[in-house]
């Protein structure tokens, strides 16, 4: 099956401090070579810590920021650039779904009122408001609420209708349940489920909750600090990760279960100024089976099982 | 016991509005060496007990009601100047936003310096280096220098490593982290906590642990209280309480939460939302959301038997999946 | 040193672009012969003057003459007593800075405190009373001020000088008329920037070691309050030259003002140059002062600190 999308060899860096009147300011790569596919009606997981140039990549993806290189292909014809009709066209076709659901809305407006300004300004029938806010299961009475009126799990549900109003294929999904308590979480997961397994949506889902991604994904691909360490199906997630960072990361998530205590905690040390990466590996400082050649050389991804890949020099050694 | 809190209630005065109640009828005890989890979703209440327990509650709010013992003394039989003295020996607290928390344009030795100085009276000098040996004890590596930067030099879990040096001055007995790791990387988080646990087997402190991550609980805590609006709704040790969670917002918070081996089943998620602070249910103030709600459980509060706030105790009850449609009703 | 360099640099263009600029505009408002000489002047003695002080030169020619002469310490001859000019005004500089220095000490020693009070006790009468003070300091114009208390104090109670600048006595009045309208700003910015640092977390960090309420201000939220209250000073040290011209006329205070409005009145350009490039220094260097002293309260700004190190 052909990608819908397919990111290849996506960079971008963003300048830190100030530039001198001889000096260029220094450059630090939030996304440096990152190149990842999604199906038609797949869920691609994009995990990571703060840092890793996950949210840019997301906004790579969306067209919202200019790689400064790389390609990428929207349904085989390559992404238009920002702010052209062409762009305006395809993106009614991917829509964004961030953290901040109160931030996304308009405080002075219905939400009804907004999901079908947002059909009306890409011409398509306002009468899809309703059918949207309730297939998100919010009841009708409350389409008309403002919102303040609503509670964060609420705003997030308008959100997500805003965006399925207008039929998209992919919904970029950046750190959706991120701020919301665990029972509201658990209903926005499965709203989020339900709906893929209902339209054929496809998902990229950008997360820091390893368990959440591992819940919701097809295929994890796992960065730090601008590059993809680890990409494969979420099975292999579960039972083992090849890179050294993504073995630390999930041995670091809190098993809710007193019964599996003391389990290796991974002492990696505090992670390093992503404005100044290391060379090498960029895991390297922290990684417990560095050797010279991590410090110097950059790995690049290789297929270790069926499209399971991780980029690490080691891995047969420490496996 | 480091710490024994009885029935307290924090009011808060709100000009021309009726005062809300944020926490009400709270009890917990905590004894030296251990971790007592507080846990529960945002506005439970759960952070306005620390604050009140800390002596740090905003101006409107106050301690209605109830006791606080802190090692051994009666805090409320203190005069306020002795009140805060007696913290100041005893109790420390670390809150999320380490970052946010220290002063931008004072030195981190500076800042932990001046809580050495607060809690132990020691000269400028001995507090100068006991702030160095503090800041190597949380593992900050060259403390020496590090002592003469400033937070925003520093990464967010470097700020909260400088903020346990700063809480672990002068020995307190108890150690209140509300939310302490949040804000960090979850491969930071882990060493934190382990840093912390450390400290508190090393110091022999007590820790009320604030978090809402379940997870943390099950991996940290000797016993556990679950917080819903305010109040203590489930008591526990940390064994039974993730065994047979009794209480039915325990069971549904266990239940919502993504397992890590179990593919692609659905998350039970408890129906509605948490009732504002100012409009809470009479009765127990779940009863709208849960799922053995009955007649009594609307009209009365239930009272607290063997650490267990519910009208219709029992074991876990998976709820059949709701349509998606009626999950708001 | 490179930042006290470029500093400099940056101070010496604005200084050139103020003289550039006084030049021009002062050539560009009338003869000076017209108002210097009397009415009935013949055109032959006008012509005299003129090319006495050089103004029938072309204007180029006149501005590189000036430029160059400035270059030596030369800042011209006043048309109107034949004086050096710099010499008039450095005669002046003594006084007013007597009267700057004075009214801003009154300003900070006033207003800070009043500004933390106020934050302290915010929402209650002691805040209400010193607003309320504050913006009467600020609406009420300084030469009205000035006037009422030469009314009260001179007039009817015969306490103070009226004019002049004899003794200690005759500096009360200038300096508290000129001192007010800062205490008051001062006031308003001290409180609105203490309210925010106390409300910060580390305050309630602070407040958790068991730091006492006047450690607390003093040594936990007074450097970061005084960070913005420090900023808004750089801009009022220009204001404060402004309104010294209006309370030395009023006073009589024989200072830079009241030559400067003298000099303004008869066109006498090289008084009012001299002046005005004084001014601009003034302003130029308070401005490096408060920049200093910026970076001195906070570590985010200095040089070489601002960085993350890991």
């Amino acid at each position: 099956m052909t990608a819908l999308l397919r990111a290849t060899g996506l960079r971008k860096s963003y300048a830190t401090g100030r530039a001198g009147l001889f000096r260029p300011s220094a450059r630090f790569n939030a996304v440096d070579g990152v190149t990842l596919h999604i199906k038609p009606g797949e869920t691609l997981g994009v995990v990571g810590e703060s840092g890793c140039g996950k949210s840019t990549l997301s906004r790579l993806v969306l067209g919202l920021a200019q790689a400064d290189a790389g390609e990428i292909l929207f349904d085989g014809a390559p992404l238009p650039r920002a702010d052209t009709d062409d762009w305006r066209r395809m993106r009614i076709r991917m829509q964004l779904v961030h953290q901040n659901a109160a931030g996304a809305l308009d405080p002075r407006l219905p939400v009804r009122a907004q999901v079908e300004e947002a059909l009306r300004i890409h011409k398509r029938a306002p009468e899809r408001a309703a059918r949207a806010l309730s297939d998100v299961g919010l009841p009708p009475a409350m389409a008309a609420r403002y919102p303040h009126e609503m509670s964060g799990g609420q705003l997030q549900r308008v959100v997500i209708a805003r965006a399925l109003a207008l039929d998209p294929d992919l919904l970029v999904l950046d750190e959706p349940v991120s701020a919301l308590d665990v029972s509201i979480q658990a209903q926005i997961v499965n709203l989020i489920r339900d709906l893929q397994a209902a339209r054929g949506l496809a998902y990229l889902f950008v997360s820091h909750d390893v368990a959440v991604v591992r819940h919701v994904a097809d295929r994890i691909a796992v960065m730090y600090l601008g590059r993809v360490v680890e990409e494969g199906p979420t099975a292999a997630f579960r039972t083992g990760a090849l890179h050294p960072y993504t073995r630390a990361l999930l041995d670091a998530v809190p098993v809710p279960d007193p019964g599996c205590r003391g389990g290796a905690v991974p002492r990696i040390g505090d992670p390093p100024n992503p404005a100044a990466p290391p060379p090498g590996c960029r895991f390297h400082p922290r990684c417990p089976f560095a050797v010279h050649r991590c410090r110097a050389e950059p790995p690049v991804l290789r297929e270790f099982a069926a499209r399971h890949h991780a980029a690490c020099h080691r891995i047969e050694e420490i496996a | 016991m480091v710490l024994s809190v009885n029935d307290v209630t924090v009011t808060i005065d709100r000009p021309r509005r009726t005062a809300v109640h944020p926490v009400r009828g709270v009890s917990l005890s905590l004894k030296a060496g251990e971790t007592l989890a507080l846990v529960g979703e945002s506005g439970c209440g759960k952070s306005m007990t620390c604050l009140a327990l800390a002596g740090l509650l905003p101006n409107r709010a106050a301690i209605a009601s109830g006791t606080l013992v802190l090692d051994g003394t009666d805090l409320g039989t203190l005069s306020p100047r002795d009140a805060r003295d007696l913290r100041r020996r005893k109790m420390a607290s670390v809150f999320q936003d380490a970052t946010g928390g220290l002063n931008p344009v004072r030195s981190i030795g500076w800042q932990v310096a001046q809580a050495v100085r607060m809690r132990g009276g020691a000269t400028r000098h001995a507090a100068q280096q006991e702030a160095v040996r503090l800041l190597g004890r949380v593992g900050l590596p060259d403390p020496e220098r590090r002592a003469r930067e400033f937070p925003h030099q520093f990464s967010g879990g470097m700020n909260q490593r400088a903020m346990i040096a700063l809480a672990i001055a002068g020995n307190p007995k108890l150690l209140i982290a509300d939310e302490a790791t949040t804000a960090l990387d979850v491969t930071l988080q882990a060493q934190i906590l382990e840093l912390i646990a450390d400290l508190r087997r090393a110091l022999g402190m007590g820790v009320l642990f604030v978090t809402h991550d379940l997870g943390l609980v099950a991996q940290h805590a000797d016993s556990v209280a679950v917080m819903y609006a305010g109040r203590i709704v489930e008591r526990a040790s940390t064994d039974s309480l993730f065994a047979n969670p009794r209480h039915p917002y325990t069971q549904g918070l266990l239940a919502a939460l993504p397992d890590a081996m179990g593919a692609s089943a659905r998350l039970a998620s408890i129906d509605g939302t948490v009732p504002p602070i100012d409009a809470l249910p009479a009765g127990c103030a779940f009863a709208p959301r849960c799922v053995r709600a009955s007649a009594i459980c609307t009209s009365t509060v239930p009272d607290t038997v063997r650490g267990l706030a519910c009208h219709h105790p029992g074991p876990r009850v998976r709820p059949a999946v709701p349509a998606m449609q009626k999950e708001y009703s | 040193m490179r930042w006290f360099a470029i500093k400099s640099l940056r101070a010496f263009v604005t200084l050139w672009l103020v003289v550039t600029f006084v030049f021009f505009v002062l050539r560009l408002s009338g003869d000076p012969t017209m108002i210097l000489l009397p009415d009935d002047t013949d055109a032959a003695t006008r012509s005299f003057y003129r090319a006495l002080w050089g103004l029938d030169r072309p204007i180029w020619d006149q501005y590189l003459r000036y430029v160059a002469g400035l270059m030596q310490g030369d800042f011209g001859i006043s048309f109107r007593n034949n004086m050096d000019a710099f010499q008039l005004v450095r005669d002046r500089v003594p006084k007013t800075a007597l009267l700057g220095w004075t009214a801003l000490s009154i300003a900070l020693v006033l207003g800070i405190p009043l500004g933390i009070l106020a934050a302290l006790y915010r929402d209650s009468w002691i805040d209400r009373v010193v607003m309320g003070l504050a913006v009467f300091g600020f609406s009420m114009p300084n030469f009205f001020l000035g006037i009422l208390l030469i009314l009260i104090f001179s007039l009817q109670l015969r306490w103070l000088p009226s004019s002049g600048s004899d003794t200690w006595w005759h500096l009360i009045m200038p300096a508290f008329t000129l001192g007010t309208g800062f205490a008051a700003q001062i006031a308003r910015y001290t409180r609105s920037s203490m309210i925010d640092v106390l409300a910060k977390p580390y305050m309630r960090t602070a407040r958790s070691t068991g730091a006492g309420p006047a450690r607390r201000v003093i040594s936990h939220a007074l450097p970061n309050a005084a960070v913005p209250v420090v900023t808004i000073l750089g801009f009022q040290i220009g204001q404060l030259l402004g309104w010294a011209v209006v309370t030395e006329t009023v006073f009589a205070w024989p200072g830079i003002g009241r030559l400067l409005t003298t000099a303004v009145a008869t066109r006498d350009l090289a008084v009012v140059q001299c002046i005005m490039i004084l001014l601009a220094i003034t302003m130029i260097a308070a401005n490096m002062f408060v920049d200093f002293l910026y970076g001195w309260l906070d570590p985010r700004v200095r040089v070489g600190a601002g960085a993350r190190t890991a």
